[in-house]
Protein backbone atom coordinates (compact mmCIF):
# COMPACT_ATOMS: atom_id res chain seq x y z
CA UNK A 1 0.00 0.00 0.00
CA UNK A 2 1.80 3.04 -1.25
CA UNK A 3 0.30 6.63 -0.18
CA UNK A 4 -0.47 8.70 -3.84
CA UNK A 5 -0.09 12.23 -4.21
CA UNK A 6 -4.17 11.98 -4.97
CA UNK A 7 -4.19 10.74 -1.22
CA UNK A 8 -1.89 13.26 0.33
CA UNK A 9 -4.73 15.78 -1.74
CA UNK A 10 -7.98 13.70 -0.53
CA UNK A 11 -6.42 13.25 3.20
CA UNK A 12 -5.33 17.37 3.29
CA UNK A 13 -9.19 17.98 2.12
CA UNK A 14 -10.58 15.85 5.27
CA UNK A 15 -7.97 17.29 7.48
CA UNK A 16 -8.99 20.60 6.36
CA UNK A 17 -5.40 21.55 5.53
CA UNK A 18 -4.10 23.42 3.01
CA UNK A 19 -0.61 21.91 1.66
CA UNK A 20 1.19 24.13 -1.02
CA UNK A 21 1.85 22.94 -3.87
CA UNK A 22 5.69 22.40 -3.75
CA UNK A 23 5.28 20.63 -0.49
CA UNK A 24 3.11 18.13 -1.33
CA UNK A 25 5.69 15.83 -2.92
CA UNK A 26 7.61 16.10 0.23
CA UNK A 27 4.91 15.00 2.61
CA UNK A 28 4.04 12.31 0.18
CA UNK A 29 7.44 11.11 0.89
CA UNK A 30 7.19 11.47 4.65
CA UNK A 31 4.16 9.70 5.05
CA UNK A 32 5.42 6.81 2.39
CA UNK A 33 8.73 6.68 4.72
CA UNK A 34 5.87 6.14 8.06
CA UNK A 35 4.12 4.09 5.86
CA UNK A 36 7.37 1.79 5.23
CA UNK A 37 8.30 1.33 8.66
CA UNK A 38 5.13 0.99 10.10
CA UNK A 39 4.28 -2.21 7.84
CA UNK A 40 6.63 -4.32 9.82
CA UNK A 41 3.35 -4.81 11.75
CA UNK A 42 1.75 -6.83 9.21
CA UNK A 43 4.62 -9.53 10.27
CA UNK A 44 2.54 -10.43 13.21
CA UNK A 45 -0.70 -12.89 12.86
CA UNK A 46 -3.30 -10.89 14.98
CA UNK A 47 -6.05 -13.40 13.73
CA UNK A 48 -8.38 -13.56 16.88
CA UNK A 49 -6.43 -10.74 18.88
CA UNK A 50 -8.89 -8.45 20.50
CA UNK A 51 -8.24 -4.93 19.82
CA UNK A 52 -7.16 -2.63 22.65
CA UNK A 53 -8.53 0.97 22.21
CA UNK A 54 -8.28 1.67 26.03
CA UNK A 55 -6.38 0.27 29.01
CA UNK A 56 -8.99 0.07 31.90
CA UNK A 57 -11.52 -2.21 31.69
CA UNK A 58 -14.21 0.90 31.69
CA UNK A 59 -17.50 0.58 30.24
CA UNK A 60 -20.26 3.54 30.43
CA UNK A 61 -19.20 5.49 33.42
CA UNK A 62 -22.33 6.87 34.53
CA UNK A 63 -23.15 9.20 37.07
CA UNK A 64 -26.49 11.14 38.14
CA UNK A 65 -28.30 13.55 35.20
CA UNK A 66 -27.53 16.95 38.27
CA UNK A 67 -27.72 20.53 36.81
CA UNK A 68 -24.46 22.13 38.27
CA UNK A 69 -23.64 25.61 37.26
CA UNK A 70 -22.09 25.81 33.16
CA UNK A 71 -19.41 28.17 31.99
CA UNK A 72 -20.65 31.62 32.10
CA UNK A 73 -21.31 33.00 28.57
CA UNK A 74 -19.18 35.86 28.44
CA UNK A 75 -16.47 33.20 29.74
CA UNK A 76 -16.95 30.67 26.77
CA UNK A 77 -16.67 33.91 24.58
CA UNK A 78 -13.98 35.26 26.32
CA UNK A 79 -11.72 33.51 23.37
CA UNK A 80 -13.56 33.56 20.01
CA UNK A 81 -12.14 35.30 17.56
CA UNK A 82 -15.46 36.49 16.52
CA UNK A 83 -18.40 37.40 18.13
CA UNK A 84 -22.15 38.98 17.51
CA UNK A 85 -25.05 39.28 19.78
CA UNK A 86 -23.80 36.65 22.36
CA UNK A 87 -23.05 34.20 19.83
CA UNK A 88 -19.71 32.82 17.90
CA UNK A 89 -19.69 34.30 14.25
CA UNK A 90 -18.58 32.15 11.68
CA UNK A 91 -18.08 33.42 7.42
CA UNK A 92 -21.39 31.64 5.97
CA UNK A 93 -22.50 28.20 5.77
CA UNK A 94 -25.24 28.10 3.38
CA UNK A 95 -25.64 28.95 -0.41
CA UNK A 96 -28.00 31.79 -1.29
CA UNK B 1 23.32 29.70 50.15
CA UNK B 2 22.00 29.15 46.43
CA UNK B 3 18.36 28.44 47.77
CA UNK B 4 17.41 27.62 43.79
CA UNK B 5 19.54 24.38 44.25
CA UNK B 6 17.84 22.86 46.60
CA UNK B 7 14.78 20.45 46.38
CA UNK B 8 11.50 20.79 47.85
CA UNK B 9 11.83 18.69 50.61
CA UNK B 10 14.30 20.63 51.75
CA UNK B 11 13.04 24.01 51.32
CA UNK B 12 9.92 22.58 53.12
CA UNK B 13 12.13 21.91 56.07
CA UNK B 14 13.64 25.23 56.21
CA UNK B 15 10.48 27.13 55.79
CA UNK B 16 9.21 25.06 58.67
CA UNK B 17 11.89 25.91 60.66
CA UNK B 18 11.39 29.68 59.61
CA UNK B 19 15.03 29.88 58.44
CA UNK B 20 14.16 31.39 55.06
CA UNK B 21 10.76 32.90 53.94
CA UNK B 22 8.95 31.77 50.63
CA UNK B 23 9.47 35.16 49.10
CA UNK B 24 13.05 34.87 50.01
CA UNK B 25 12.99 31.19 47.83
CA UNK B 26 11.08 33.05 44.90
CA UNK B 27 13.62 35.50 44.43
CA UNK B 28 15.97 33.32 44.41
CA UNK B 29 14.53 31.32 41.78
CA UNK B 30 13.59 34.70 39.84
CA UNK B 31 17.10 35.59 39.83
CA UNK B 32 18.14 32.03 38.85
CA UNK B 33 15.84 32.88 35.82
CA UNK B 34 17.23 36.45 35.20
CA UNK B 35 20.59 34.95 35.06
CA UNK B 36 20.19 31.66 32.76
CA UNK B 37 17.07 32.09 30.94
CA UNK B 38 18.05 33.71 28.03
CA UNK B 39 20.34 31.11 27.72
CA UNK B 40 17.88 28.05 28.60
CA UNK B 41 14.64 29.04 27.56
CA UNK B 42 12.56 27.16 29.29
CA UNK B 43 9.63 29.53 30.02
CA UNK B 44 7.03 30.32 27.10
CA UNK B 45 5.15 32.60 30.07
CA UNK B 46 6.69 33.63 33.54
CA UNK B 47 3.78 34.44 36.42
CA UNK B 48 6.63 36.79 38.54
CA UNK B 49 3.92 39.07 40.03
CA UNK B 50 1.54 36.20 40.79
CA UNK B 51 4.54 34.07 42.06
CA UNK B 52 5.72 36.81 44.47
CA UNK B 53 1.94 37.51 46.21
CA UNK B 54 1.32 34.07 46.46
CA UNK B 55 4.69 33.60 48.43
CA UNK B 56 3.97 36.21 50.45
CA UNK B 57 0.33 34.84 51.57
CA UNK B 58 2.21 31.46 52.29
CA UNK B 59 4.70 33.42 54.70
CA UNK B 60 1.82 35.30 56.59
CA UNK B 61 0.62 31.31 57.23
CA UNK B 62 3.36 30.46 58.68
CA UNK B 63 3.94 33.75 60.43
CA UNK B 64 0.44 32.81 62.17
CA UNK B 65 1.32 29.53 63.06
CA UNK B 66 -0.91 28.11 60.37
CA UNK B 67 0.49 24.46 59.39
CA UNK B 68 1.55 24.17 55.51
CA UNK B 69 1.25 21.28 52.68
CA UNK B 70 4.65 19.91 51.76
CA UNK B 71 4.88 22.13 48.39
CA UNK B 72 3.36 25.19 49.88
CA UNK B 73 5.47 28.44 48.98
CA UNK B 74 7.84 26.31 46.84
CA UNK B 75 8.11 27.56 43.31
CA UNK B 76 6.96 24.85 40.32
CA UNK B 77 7.08 25.40 36.66
CA UNK B 78 3.94 23.67 34.88
CA UNK B 79 3.77 22.56 31.35
CA UNK B 80 2.31 24.75 29.13
CA UNK B 81 -0.67 22.53 27.92
CA UNK B 82 -2.88 22.37 30.90
CA UNK B 83 -5.35 24.84 31.69
CA UNK B 84 -4.42 27.58 34.15
CA UNK B 85 -7.82 30.19 34.68
CA UNK B 86 -6.85 33.43 33.56
CA UNK B 87 -3.16 32.23 32.66
CA UNK B 88 -2.57 31.62 28.74
CA UNK B 89 -2.15 28.36 27.82
CA UNK B 90 -0.63 27.91 24.53
CA UNK B 91 0.52 24.71 24.03
CA UNK B 92 3.56 25.58 22.10
CA UNK B 93 1.15 26.36 19.04
CA UNK B 94 0.64 29.64 17.10
CA UNK B 95 -2.97 28.32 17.00
CA UNK B 96 -3.90 29.27 20.28
CA UNK B 97 -1.08 31.64 20.89
CA UNK B 98 -3.88 34.25 22.66
CA UNK B 99 -5.66 31.37 24.31
CA UNK B 100 -6.50 32.01 28.30
CA UNK B 101 -8.06 29.41 29.51
CA UNK B 102 -11.46 29.91 31.23
CA UNK B 103 -10.96 26.92 34.23
CA UNK B 104 -7.99 25.60 35.91
CA UNK B 105 -7.16 21.80 35.44
CA UNK B 106 -7.52 19.12 37.87
CA UNK B 107 -4.12 19.30 38.41
CA UNK B 108 -3.96 23.13 39.09
CA UNK B 109 -6.91 22.97 41.40
CA UNK B 110 -5.22 20.21 43.65
CA UNK B 111 -1.48 22.24 43.47
CA UNK B 112 -3.49 25.29 44.16
CA UNK B 113 -5.13 23.93 47.35
CA UNK B 114 -1.30 23.02 48.57
CA UNK B 115 -0.17 27.09 47.76
CA UNK B 116 2.09 26.10 45.24
CA UNK B 117 3.65 28.98 43.84
CA UNK B 118 3.59 29.28 40.36
CA UNK B 119 6.05 30.57 37.97
CA UNK B 120 5.30 30.47 34.58
CA UNK B 121 4.57 27.58 31.68
CA UNK B 122 7.24 25.91 30.21
CA UNK B 123 8.43 24.95 26.81
CA UNK B 124 6.93 21.79 25.00
CA UNK B 125 6.68 20.96 21.08
CA UNK B 126 3.66 21.89 19.51
CA UNK B 127 0.65 19.89 21.14
CA UNK B 128 3.34 17.68 22.76
CA UNK B 129 4.49 16.32 19.64
CA UNK B 130 7.92 15.71 19.49
CA UNK B 131 11.01 14.78 21.70
CA UNK B 132 13.25 17.63 22.03
CA UNK B 133 10.95 21.39 22.11
CA UNK B 134 12.43 21.59 18.67
CA UNK B 135 8.62 21.55 17.20
CA UNK B 136 7.53 24.27 19.55
CA UNK B 137 5.72 27.09 18.07
CA UNK B 138 7.71 29.24 19.58
CA UNK B 139 11.30 28.05 19.94
CA UNK B 140 13.85 25.64 21.42
CA UNK B 141 14.66 25.38 24.68
CA UNK B 142 18.18 24.37 25.79
CA UNK B 143 19.43 21.84 28.02
CA UNK B 144 21.06 23.15 31.27
CA UNK B 145 24.30 20.10 30.64
CA UNK B 146 25.34 21.44 27.28
CA UNK B 147 23.42 24.59 25.72
CA UNK B 148 24.04 22.89 22.01
CA UNK B 149 21.99 20.05 23.05
CA UNK B 150 18.43 19.46 23.07
CA UNK B 151 16.67 19.10 26.51
CA UNK B 152 14.27 16.45 25.22
CA UNK B 153 10.91 16.55 24.85
CA UNK B 154 8.22 17.34 24.84
CA UNK B 155 7.95 18.57 28.09
CA UNK B 156 11.66 20.13 27.41
CA UNK B 157 10.92 23.13 29.38
CA UNK B 158 9.69 21.53 32.22
CA UNK B 159 12.82 19.12 32.65
CA UNK B 160 15.59 22.51 31.43
CA UNK B 161 13.72 24.95 33.98
CA UNK B 162 14.44 22.29 37.08
CA UNK B 163 17.63 21.20 35.96
CA UNK B 164 18.68 24.69 35.40
CA UNK B 165 17.54 25.72 38.90
CA UNK B 166 14.19 28.05 36.94
CA UNK B 167 11.97 26.05 39.26
CA UNK B 168 12.44 23.63 42.07
CA UNK B 169 9.57 21.14 39.95
CA UNK B 170 7.66 20.84 37.50
CA UNK B 171 4.26 18.71 35.77
CA UNK B 172 4.68 17.56 32.28
CA UNK B 173 2.76 15.13 30.34
CA UNK B 174 3.57 11.59 28.76
CA UNK B 175 1.71 10.39 25.66
CA UNK B 176 5.34 8.27 24.68
CA UNK B 177 7.76 9.00 26.73
CA UNK B 178 6.99 13.09 27.23
CA UNK B 179 8.07 13.15 30.86
CA UNK B 180 10.66 10.48 30.88
CA UNK B 181 12.66 11.44 28.16
CA UNK B 182 13.81 14.81 28.92
CA UNK B 183 13.73 13.86 32.76
CA UNK B 184 16.96 11.63 31.42
CA UNK B 185 18.12 14.16 28.97
CA UNK B 186 18.57 16.62 31.37
CA UNK B 187 19.23 14.70 34.74
CA UNK B 188 16.13 14.87 36.34
CA UNK B 189 13.78 12.18 37.79
CA UNK B 190 10.41 12.11 35.87
CA UNK B 191 7.26 9.50 36.45
CA UNK B 192 4.87 8.50 34.19
CA UNK B 193 1.90 7.49 36.95
CA UNK B 194 -0.22 4.52 36.04
CA UNK B 195 -2.77 5.77 33.58
CA UNK B 196 -5.74 6.94 34.65
CA UNK B 197 -3.80 8.09 37.91
CA UNK B 198 -3.77 11.82 37.41
CA UNK B 199 -7.05 13.51 36.76
CA UNK B 200 -6.71 14.57 32.63
CA UNK B 201 -9.05 17.28 32.59
CA UNK B 202 -7.67 20.28 31.49
CA UNK B 203 -5.02 18.17 30.03
CA UNK B 204 -4.75 19.33 26.29
CA UNK B 205 -5.33 16.27 24.57
CA UNK B 206 -3.27 14.95 22.37
CA UNK B 207 -3.72 10.83 22.10
CA UNK B 208 -6.61 10.28 24.88
CA UNK B 209 -5.80 6.87 25.77
CA UNK B 210 -2.40 7.70 26.46
CA UNK B 211 -1.43 11.12 28.06
CA UNK B 212 -0.57 11.32 31.41
CA UNK B 213 0.26 14.01 33.78
CA UNK B 214 3.28 13.31 36.11
CA UNK B 215 6.24 15.11 37.98
CA UNK B 216 9.63 16.41 36.83
CA UNK B 217 11.58 17.12 40.05
CA UNK B 218 15.40 17.06 41.25
CA UNK B 219 15.24 13.89 43.59
CA UNK B 220 12.88 10.45 44.22
CA UNK B 221 11.99 12.32 47.73
CA UNK B 222 10.14 15.13 45.97
CA UNK B 223 8.47 12.57 43.02
CA UNK B 224 6.22 10.95 46.21
CA UNK B 225 5.67 14.58 47.08
CA UNK B 226 4.52 16.22 43.49
CA UNK B 227 2.67 12.57 43.72
CA UNK B 228 0.38 12.82 46.48
CA UNK B 229 -0.61 16.59 45.71
CA UNK B 230 -1.70 15.22 41.82
CA UNK B 231 -2.95 11.31 42.14
CA UNK B 232 -6.64 10.45 42.85
CA UNK B 233 -10.33 9.99 41.81
CA UNK B 234 -11.64 13.06 39.63
CA UNK B 235 -15.57 12.93 38.66
CA UNK B 236 -14.83 15.38 35.53
CA UNK B 237 -12.40 12.38 34.18
CA UNK B 238 -14.21 9.32 33.05
CA UNK B 239 -11.12 7.45 32.26
CA UNK B 240 -9.48 8.40 36.21
CA UNK B 241 -9.06 5.09 38.59
CA UNK B 242 -11.37 5.12 41.55
CA UNK B 243 -9.29 4.08 44.16
CA UNK B 244 -7.05 5.43 47.18
CA UNK B 245 -4.09 7.02 46.75
CA UNK B 246 -1.70 5.85 49.19
CA UNK B 247 0.90 8.40 51.02
CA UNK B 248 3.37 7.89 48.58
CA UNK B 249 6.50 9.17 51.00
CA UNK B 250 5.87 5.90 52.91
CA UNK B 251 7.63 4.38 49.83
CA UNK B 252 10.55 6.51 50.53
CA UNK B 253 12.96 3.11 52.41
CA UNK B 254 15.86 1.83 51.26
CA UNK B 255 14.69 -1.55 50.76
CA UNK B 256 14.93 -3.74 47.90
CA UNK B 257 15.64 -7.43 49.52
CA UNK B 258 13.52 -9.78 47.63
CA UNK B 259 12.28 -6.99 45.01
CA UNK B 260 12.52 -9.59 42.14
CA UNK B 261 13.87 -7.38 38.82
CA UNK B 262 13.08 -8.14 35.05
CA UNK B 263 15.21 -7.13 32.26
CA UNK B 264 13.51 -7.34 29.07
CA UNK B 265 16.30 -7.97 26.35
CA UNK B 266 14.75 -6.46 23.61
CA UNK B 267 15.19 -3.24 25.03
CA UNK B 268 18.97 -3.23 24.57
CA UNK B 269 17.97 -2.49 21.25
CA UNK B 270 20.70 -2.22 18.32
CA UNK B 271 22.58 1.19 17.88
CA UNK B 272 21.64 1.72 21.67
CA UNK B 273 25.09 3.95 23.40
CA UNK B 274 27.28 0.96 24.80
CA UNK B 275 27.53 3.28 27.84
CA UNK B 276 23.75 3.76 28.28
CA UNK B 277 23.79 0.00 28.43
CA UNK B 278 26.98 -0.22 30.65
CA UNK B 279 25.23 2.34 33.39
CA UNK B 280 21.99 0.49 33.23
CA UNK B 281 23.74 -2.71 34.22
CA UNK B 282 25.73 -1.14 36.51
CA UNK B 283 22.32 0.04 38.49
CA UNK B 284 21.02 -3.25 37.97
CA UNK B 285 24.03 -5.25 40.04
CA UNK B 286 23.92 -2.59 42.87
CA UNK B 287 20.20 -3.37 43.36
CA UNK B 288 21.59 -7.02 43.51
CA UNK B 289 23.86 -5.99 45.96
CA UNK B 290 21.46 -4.95 48.45
CA UNK B 291 19.54 -8.08 48.07
CA UNK B 292 17.23 -7.30 44.76
CA UNK B 293 17.22 -10.57 42.69
CA UNK B 294 16.97 -10.42 38.64
CA UNK B 295 16.38 -12.47 35.68
CA UNK B 296 16.44 -11.52 31.87
CA UNK B 297 12.70 -11.38 30.69
CA UNK B 298 11.48 -11.57 27.07
CA UNK B 299 8.90 -8.78 25.84
CA UNK B 300 8.54 -10.13 22.30
CA UNK B 301 6.52 -7.41 20.98
CA UNK B 302 8.62 -4.37 21.99
CA UNK B 303 9.73 -3.89 18.40
CA UNK B 304 6.26 -3.40 17.05
CA UNK B 305 5.42 -0.73 19.82
CA UNK B 306 7.00 1.82 17.79
CA UNK B 307 5.25 1.16 14.98
CA UNK B 308 1.84 0.52 16.74
CA UNK B 309 1.96 4.20 18.28
CA UNK B 310 2.75 5.79 15.32
CA UNK B 311 -0.53 5.17 14.39
CA UNK B 312 -2.78 5.03 17.01
CA UNK B 313 -1.71 8.09 18.63
CA UNK B 314 -1.96 10.35 15.21
CA UNK B 315 -5.25 8.70 14.77
CA UNK B 316 -6.15 10.04 18.22
CA UNK B 317 -4.70 13.45 17.91
CA UNK B 318 -6.36 13.75 14.17
CA UNK B 319 -9.67 13.84 16.21
CA UNK B 320 -8.45 16.00 18.95
CA UNK B 321 -6.90 18.57 17.18
CA UNK B 322 -10.29 18.92 14.46
CA UNK B 323 -11.43 21.36 17.29
CA UNK B 324 -8.73 24.24 16.33
CA UNK B 325 -10.85 25.69 13.68
CA UNK B 326 -11.07 29.15 14.39
CA UNK B 327 -14.77 29.45 15.65
CA UNK B 328 -14.71 28.89 19.62
CA UNK B 329 -11.03 30.01 20.63
CA UNK B 330 -7.17 30.20 19.05
CA UNK B 331 -6.21 31.67 16.18
CA UNK B 332 -8.86 32.42 12.70
CA UNK B 333 -8.11 33.00 9.32
CA UNK B 334 -9.95 34.50 7.21
CA UNK B 335 -11.63 32.85 4.31
CA UNK B 336 -14.30 33.21 1.39
CA UNK B 337 -16.57 30.58 2.94
CA UNK B 338 -16.38 28.17 6.17
CA UNK B 339 -14.12 25.52 4.82
CA UNK B 340 -11.33 27.76 3.45
CA UNK B 341 -11.62 29.70 6.81
CA UNK B 342 -10.84 26.09 8.02
CA UNK B 343 -7.80 25.08 5.94
CA UNK B 344 -6.15 28.57 5.92
CA UNK B 345 -6.46 28.94 9.77
CA UNK B 346 -5.62 25.29 10.46
CA UNK B 347 -2.84 25.56 7.89
CA UNK B 348 -1.17 28.86 9.33
CA UNK B 349 -1.73 27.92 13.08
CA UNK B 350 -0.57 24.33 13.18
CA UNK B 351 3.46 23.56 12.47
CA UNK B 352 4.72 20.64 10.16
CA UNK B 353 5.32 17.78 12.62
CA UNK B 354 1.42 18.83 13.78
CA UNK B 355 0.12 18.63 10.54
CA UNK B 356 2.24 15.42 9.41
CA UNK B 357 0.26 13.59 12.46
CA UNK B 358 -2.66 14.69 11.57
CA UNK B 359 -2.59 13.59 8.01
CA UNK B 360 -1.06 10.27 8.90
CA UNK B 361 -4.01 9.75 11.75
CA UNK B 362 -6.43 10.87 9.09
CA UNK B 363 -5.19 8.56 6.74
CA UNK B 364 -5.06 5.56 9.33
CA UNK B 365 -8.79 6.35 10.23
CA UNK B 366 -9.92 7.27 6.41
CA UNK B 367 -12.36 4.39 4.82
CA UNK B 368 -10.55 1.69 3.19
CA UNK B 369 -7.25 2.17 5.34
CA UNK B 370 -8.64 2.02 8.76
CA UNK B 371 -8.68 -2.73 9.25
CA UNK B 372 -5.17 -1.96 7.42
CA UNK B 373 -3.82 0.54 9.65
CA UNK B 374 -5.71 1.52 12.76
CA UNK B 375 -7.61 -1.90 13.91
CA UNK B 376 -4.19 -3.91 13.03
CA UNK B 377 -2.00 -1.14 15.71
CA UNK B 378 -4.88 -1.51 18.40
CA UNK B 379 -4.34 -5.45 17.76
CA UNK B 380 -0.83 -5.37 18.50
CA UNK B 381 -1.33 -3.19 21.10
CA UNK B 382 -3.33 -5.81 22.92
CA UNK B 383 0.17 -8.07 22.26
CA UNK B 384 2.27 -5.43 24.08
CA UNK B 385 0.12 -5.09 26.48
CA UNK B 386 0.18 -8.65 27.19
CA UNK B 387 3.93 -8.70 27.13
CA UNK B 388 3.60 -6.78 30.45
CA UNK B 389 1.06 -8.80 32.06
CA UNK B 390 3.13 -11.82 31.40
CA UNK B 391 6.29 -10.29 32.41
CA UNK B 392 4.78 -9.12 35.73
CA UNK B 393 3.43 -12.42 36.67
CA UNK B 394 7.85 -13.75 37.35
CA UNK B 395 8.68 -9.60 38.40
CA UNK B 396 7.65 -6.78 40.12
CA UNK B 397 9.48 -4.35 38.36
CA UNK B 398 11.08 -4.01 34.86
CA UNK B 399 14.37 -2.12 34.31
CA UNK B 400 15.41 -0.41 30.65
CA UNK B 401 17.33 2.26 29.44
CA UNK B 402 14.72 5.54 29.43
CA UNK B 403 16.23 6.71 25.93
CA UNK B 404 19.10 4.95 23.73
CA UNK B 405 21.42 7.85 24.00
CA UNK B 406 22.00 10.72 25.83
CA UNK B 407 20.66 14.41 24.15
CA UNK B 408 21.11 14.65 20.94
CA UNK B 409 22.44 18.28 19.03
CA UNK B 410 19.65 20.39 18.11
CA UNK B 411 18.88 20.23 14.31
CA UNK B 412 20.88 16.90 14.56
CA UNK B 413 17.13 14.96 13.89
CA UNK B 414 15.20 17.58 12.31
CA UNK B 415 14.81 16.47 8.48
CA UNK B 416 14.43 12.53 9.83
CA UNK B 417 11.24 12.35 11.35
CA UNK B 418 11.61 8.54 11.80
CA UNK B 419 15.19 8.78 13.65
CA UNK B 420 13.50 11.37 16.35
CA UNK B 421 10.27 8.45 16.45
CA UNK B 422 13.44 6.17 17.36
CA UNK B 423 14.60 7.90 20.47
CA UNK B 424 10.89 6.97 22.28
CA UNK B 425 11.67 3.37 21.38
CA UNK B 426 11.73 2.13 25.08
CA UNK B 427 9.37 4.47 26.36
CA UNK B 428 6.47 4.09 24.46
CA UNK B 429 5.31 0.60 25.41
CA UNK B 430 4.95 1.39 28.77
CA UNK B 431 2.17 4.23 27.44
CA UNK B 432 0.54 1.62 25.18
CA UNK B 433 0.29 -0.83 28.32
CA UNK B 434 -0.79 2.07 30.64
CA UNK B 435 1.53 0.98 33.51
CA UNK B 436 3.46 3.58 35.61
CA UNK B 437 7.63 4.03 34.78
CA UNK B 438 9.94 6.14 36.80
CA UNK B 439 13.30 7.75 34.83
CA UNK B 440 15.98 8.54 36.97
CA UNK B 441 19.82 9.78 36.66
CA UNK B 442 21.99 6.60 36.58
CA UNK B 443 25.23 7.82 35.53
CA UNK B 444 27.00 10.23 32.30
CA UNK B 445 28.35 9.73 29.03
CA UNK B 446 30.56 12.40 27.86
CA UNK B 447 29.02 14.82 30.56
CA UNK B 448 25.48 14.12 29.91
CA UNK B 449 23.00 12.30 32.09
CA UNK B 450 21.96 8.98 31.30
CA UNK B 451 18.57 7.87 32.54
CA UNK B 452 17.37 4.38 34.19
CA UNK B 453 13.68 3.52 33.70
CA UNK B 454 12.04 1.38 36.53
CA UNK B 455 8.08 0.65 35.18
CA UNK B 456 5.81 -1.21 37.47
CA UNK B 457 2.80 -3.03 37.64
CA UNK B 458 -0.52 -1.04 37.22
CA UNK B 459 -0.85 0.87 40.39
CA UNK B 460 2.66 0.16 41.51
CA UNK B 461 4.14 3.64 41.66
CA UNK B 462 4.87 2.44 45.38
CA UNK B 463 7.06 -0.36 44.44
CA UNK B 464 8.90 2.25 41.56
CA UNK B 465 9.26 5.02 44.61
CA UNK B 466 10.88 2.10 46.47
CA UNK B 467 13.53 0.99 44.21
CA UNK B 468 14.19 4.09 42.74
CA UNK B 469 14.95 5.70 46.29
CA UNK B 470 16.93 2.83 46.86
CA UNK B 471 19.08 3.36 44.45
CA UNK B 472 19.32 6.67 44.41
CA UNK B 473 20.42 7.08 48.03
CA UNK B 474 23.75 4.96 47.09
CA UNK B 475 24.46 7.54 44.14
CA UNK B 476 25.08 11.08 44.33
CA UNK B 477 23.96 11.84 40.56
CA UNK B 478 20.70 13.72 41.82
CA UNK B 479 22.69 16.02 43.99
CA UNK B 480 25.07 17.29 40.92
CA UNK B 481 23.92 20.52 39.30
CA UNK B 482 24.20 21.07 35.55
CA UNK B 483 27.24 22.97 34.49
CA UNK B 484 25.24 25.98 33.75
CA UNK B 485 25.28 26.37 37.79
CA UNK B 486 28.64 27.13 37.67
CA UNK B 487 28.41 30.40 34.81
Amino acid sequence: MKITRKNVEDVALLSRLEIPEEQIETMTGQLNAILEYVDVLNQLDTTGVEPTAHVLPLKNVMRADVVVPSLPRDAALANAPEQENGYFKVPKVTEG
Amino acid sequence: MELFKLTAHELHQKLVNKEVSSVEITQSVLGRIDAVEDKVQSYVNQTRELALAKARQVDEKIKKGEPISPLAGIPGAIKDNMCTKGIKTTCSSKILENFVAPYDATVIEKLTEQDMVLMGKTNLDEFAMGGSTENSGFFTSHNPWDLDRVPGGSSGGSAAAVAAGEAIWSLGSDTGGSIRQPAAYCGTVGMKPTYGRVSRYGLVAFASSLDQIGPIVRDVTDCALVMNAICGYDKKDSTSINSPVPDYTKALQVDVKGLKIGLPKEYFVRGMNPEVEKAVQKAVDQLVALGAEYQEVSMPHTEYGLSAYYLIAPAEASSNLARYDGVGYGMREEGDDIIAMYKKTRSKGFGAEVKRRIMLGTYALSSGYYDAYYMKALKVRTLVKRDFDRAFEKVDVLITPTAPSPAFKIGAMANDPLAMYMQDVCTIPVNLAGVPGISLPCGFVDGMPIGLQIIGKPLGEDTLLRAAYTYEQQNDYHKRFAPLGEV
